[in-house]
């Protein structure tokens, strides 16, 4: 079983580096972005039967690692 | 006073600590491996060096603070022994839940490595004895991600409590402005436990113990340790 999780931080957490890439995009002359927020990406193999005990594997792994829930939202999607 | 430096995948400032600490206590301290499961007898300060942790992969410190021997910190930490976290440390003690909030990318981007004043926040804890309320110290930083953020509800509670350690400021003690190097919020340049017997900070005072590299101000901090440990 294959699942995608996506952290990203919670807004109003100051993204330095997403900033960084708007201004670099402005200068790249592409139109239109109003704003960018980086985050971040895991594709994750689970050996779970079904997707139940996936998302919960998944939940504690967000929960214990892949996020710091003090600036950062997850989504998990099986 | 017994030490042990805590050595992880990518610590490089392990080294800089054990002189600062012998210097301080006479006596070298002990280097663990982060895959050993407990501390030494009688251990009273567990130190967590500067470093990049495990190549700083996913967030700074964020596997190391999860590694096997954390457990034995924090129960170290819950008997009121003394940890002390410095760059990559106190990056590892955030995300170990050892101390509130996080360190984030500096708000300029650019990775700082120079001198810096700091502001002693108070002068009646093991860290600080040999300081005097308010002194400016000068010591050594080096980060990348040093950007103290957490919610506002814990920022007042760290002020309201006096759980500040120390604040950037320049030359003169002016705090903040210019003098903060990352964009931290209040200028935090490190923070205490409840019990003030853990300590996080980003710069480095272990850099600081010898005229021959610009100053010794940073060796009252292993000082303090020591006459505190020996009280």
């Amino acid at each position: 079983m294959k699942a995608r999780v996506v952290v990203t931080l919670k807004p109003g957490v100051l993204d330095p580096q997403g900033k960084a890439i708007e201004g670099a995009l402005g200068s790249l002359g592409v139109k239109g972005v109003a704003s960018v927020r980086q985050g971040k990406v895991f594709d994750v193999e689970l050996s779970a039967g079904d997707s139940a005990e996936a998302r919960a594997s998944l939940e504690a792994a967000c929960q214990k690692l892949l996020a710091n829930t003090v600036i950062e939202n997850y989504s998990i999607d099986i | 006073m017994n030490c042990a430096v805590l050595v992880f995948p990518g610590s490089n400032r392990e080294g800089d600590m054990a002189r600062a600490l012998k210097a301080a206590t006479g006596r070298a301290p002990a280097m663990l491996w982060h895959d050993d499961h407990q501390l030494p007898d009688d251990t009273d300060l567990v130190v967590l060096p500067g470093g990049f942790s495990y190549g700083d992969y996913l967030r700074c410190g964020a596997i190391a603070g999860r590694s096997a021997i954390m457990d034995a910190i924090r129960a170290h930490a819950k008997r009121g022994g003394l940890v002390l976290g410095v760059c990559n440390g106190f990056q590892i003690l955030c995300e170990s839940g050892l101390l509130p909030g996080v360190l984030m990318r500096n708000a300029n981007l650019r990775f700082v490595c120079r001198m810096q004043h700091l502001k002693v926040e108070r002068a009646d804890t093991a860290f600080t004895g040999r300081y005097k309320q308010g002194q400016t110290i000068k010591v050594a930083i080096a980060h990348g991600e040093g950007n103290y953020e957490a919610a506002d509800a814990e920022i007042e509670r760290l002020e309201g409590e006096g759980l500040v350690a120390f604040r950037y400021c320049d030359l003169d003690g002016r705090v903040g402005g210019e003098a903060n190097p990352n964009g931290s919020r209040n200028d935090i340049a490190g923070i205490y436990s409840p019990a003030r017997n853990v300590l996080g900070l980003m710069p480095h005072p272990e850099n600081l113990i010898d005229p021959l590299v610009g100053g010794v101000d940073g060796l009252g901090l292993f000082e303090s340790l020591a006459a505190a440990s020996a009280a």
